[in-house]
């Protein structure tokens, strides 16, 4: 199949089982993705960014599943595929980045052993040849003495450093589509820039899509093209990073514009939201955020707002803007 | 006491920790040769990267740990080990988890009443009930709460208790350590206004330790940047964020993202290069030459000592 996206999801949802009851995790995300481009997933904790993540990854728990909509991988639906065909896409068409560099590694192998894992895996290299590819990535990421940290365990490593090779081994196999997910999270100011820094110029060299999953708005802003911006498992809101900084069309995404300290609102008092997180477990009938909404209408509590387009590339789902709609038509 | 212009003087403080390799044993310097002041009603914001030695200056001048060696005087009054715990009854700290800081088998009632009894700050049981329901309400928690444990509540909410019980004995001084970084974006707004409206309220003077450069910034009046264990630049909030002079400064501001996509795009970050080192095998000199664009022979010679740059305005740098 022909397709200008290299990923496209359509009202996934995925869920999970657990002893107080289903969760539903992800709630109808919808987006496409092109090559070459940057998508960022903000949101707070619980408001399904990473089960997004891992859904396209088919890396849940074993508690969750996927049970509804379409993963379109080139037009192909992944959600469809089998475990070995699942094997296959991860590394060589899609590869993740976590949050914590310290956890994700084997700290019982050493760095050059889980790099060349990978890439004899996914590629016809032989032993010789996968070492030399070991070493390549990890000049490419900027390792000093790549030699000599192939023989190294991870434990030898900074922070830093071990997200660096996270990334070497998540590009070893030239994928499509690199999902990074919280990948500064865990790291200091002036390493996180390194690794921004890093994360943009190996796109520009290999031409792949980035997704960026993180609650952090300013790498947000230095990083994405395009951003979606969820809560309590569905979409608030999509559009280019102007779209949603500029012209913020959900009330969630306003207030959360807001809350943040910036250099221009220096000295003035902080807007916060009011309320406390969503309960997955104990979802509200209509739109997710109305609880904590201070312009929630009686519309709000009852139905859940359906996604409406605000700009050509801009989608958002709330009632306040087809509450707009209907007066400026009528005016 | 005296009426002193100082609230807090922290001066030369040095905070060693030993670390046995083999057979020898060596000091991990975590803090080293540290002076500051804190003003009556004042926040003085404290940054830098982990393992700087942020918290632990927060620590050493609540004796959590015992000084190397330097001192610590509050109101005047140097800070020992005989008189800290009528002093912690005017100092007091707010922990960076609200998960791991408050005792699970704790009621919220307890907890908060601790420091009371600690104190004996009260007569009967009732007064002291009455205190903790009072000091619910001024931290936006309900009273009708007060039977609950802390696994109960949310994070926002468990540090609103961390907060509370910091306030239980009346402090005029709370150490922050990174109140605000285990919390989500939208709840972080809501706790520091409450760090605002209640240094308003009762005169509070806040050291305040964060990482997040754009929290520090706006609830500070000063702000002093640490690095490896040596303070490196001191001054007035909107002086460092807009004219660091420090080379690490300037490098740790350019390297926050900041929230806005048209400026993130035409800023120039300057990236560091390479890893913070070790504090166990720290460079000679200046601790940040390994990374400095401008380090010379000098720099590896000698720690540049803290000079005035004029109104307060303090920078350790040879070429700056």
């Amino acid at each position: 199949m022909d397709t200008k996206y290299v990923l496209e999801l359509k009202d996934l949802r995925t869920s999970f089982t657990t002893d107080k009851g289903e969760v539903r995790a992800v709630n109808g995300v919808t987006f496409t993705l092109e090559p070459g481009k940057t998508l960022g997933i903000v949101g707070e904790s619980g408001s399904g960014k990473s089960v997004t993540a891992y859904s396209i990854m088919q890396i849940l728990s074993a508690n969750g599943k996927i049970d509804g909509g379409e993963i379109l991988y080139k037009g192909d639906d992944l959600t469809k595929w089998n475990k070995k065909q699942m094997a296959e896409f991860r590394g060589k068409c899609c590869s993740i980045i976590f949050q914590d560099p310290m956890t994700s590694l084997n700290p019982v192998f050493t760095i050059g052993y889980q790099l060349e894992e990978a890439i004899l895996l996914h590629t016809n290299r032989n032993k010789k040849e996968a070492k030399a590819r070991a070493v390549e990535m990890l000049t490419l990421v900027g390792v000093n003495e790549p030699e000599k940290r192939v023989e190294q365990y991870p434990h030898e490593l900074s922070g830093g450093m071990r997200q660096r090779v996270m990334i070497a081994m998540a590009l070893a196999c030239e994928p499509d589509i690199l999902i990074a997910d919280e990948p500064t999270t865990a790291l200091d100011v002036t390493i996180q820039a390194q690794i921004l820094e890093l994360i943009k110029d190996l796109q520009k060299q290999l031409g792949m899509a980035v997704i960026i999953v993180t609650h952090d708005l300013g790498v947000i802003a230095t990083m994405c093209d395009e951003i979606i911006v969820m809560y309590g498992g569905r979409v608030c809101e999509r559009g280019t990073a102007d779209d949603i900084f500029y012209s913020p069309a959900h009330e969630y995404t306003k207030g959360l514009l807001r809350s943040i300290p910036t250099t221009e609102n220096n000295g003035e008092r902080l807007v916060p939201i009011g309320g406390t997180p969503i309960n997955l477990l104990n979802m509200p009938k209509g739109c997710a955020f109305c609880p904590r909404c201070d312009e929630a209408m009686k519309v709000c509590l009852d139905q859940v707002p359906e996604e409406i387009k605000v700009g050509d590339t801009h989608y958002a789902s709330c009632w306040m803007n087809i509450k707009k709609m209907y007066e400026g038509g009528k005016a | 006491m005296s009426d002193n212009e100082y609230l807090l003087e922290v001066s030369h403080l040095k905070q060693y920790f030993p670390i046995r390799q083999g057979f020898k044993t060596i000091p991990l310097k975590a803090v080293d040769d540290v002076s500051f002041y804190i003003k009556p009603g004042e926040t003085l914001g404290l940054v830098g990267e982990s393992g700087c030695g942020k918290t632990t200056v927060g620590r050493s001048i609540l004796r959590l740990y015992t000084p190397t060696s330097g001192s610590v005087k509050f109101n005047g009054e140097e800070v020992t080990a005989d008189n800290i715990h009528r002093l912690r009854k005017e100092m007091q700290m707010v922990f960076q988890d609200p998960y791991s800081s408050l005792d699970p088998r704790m009621t919220v009632e307890d907890i908060i009443g601790e420091p009371l009894d600690v104190h004996k700050l009260y007569t009967t049981k009732e007064e002291r009930r009455q205190k903790v329901l009072e000091l619910m309400e001024t931290v936006g928690l309900n009273a009708e709460h007060a039977m609950r444990y802390a696994h109960e509540f949310s994070g926002g909410q468990r540090q609103r208790i961390g907060i509370a019980r910091a306030l239980a004995v009346d402090p005029k001084f709370i150490v922050c350590d990174e109140p605000v970084s285990a919390l989500d974006v939208s709840i972080q707004a809501q706790v520091v206004n409450m760090f605002e409206d209640l240094q308003k309220e009762r005169g509070l003077a806040y050291l305040f330790i964060a990482h997040d450069l754009l929290v520090v910034q706006h609830i500070s009046d000063r702000i002093a940047v640490m690095y490896l264990g040596h303070l490196m630049e001191m001054a007035d909030a909107d002086e460092l964020m807009n004219n660091p002079i420090h080379p690490y400064t300037a490098s740790l501001l350019s390297a926050v993202p900041i929230p806005d996509p048209k400026t993130a795009r035409a800023s120039q970050r300057i990236v560091l290069e390479g890893d913070v080192p070790s504090p166990l095998n720290m460079p000679s000199g200046c601790p940040f030459r390994t990374r400095c664009r401008y380090a010379t022979e000098k720099c590896a010679q000698e720690m540049p000592p803290l000079t005035d740059r004029g109104d307060g305005h303090v920078v350790a740098c040879w070429n700056k």
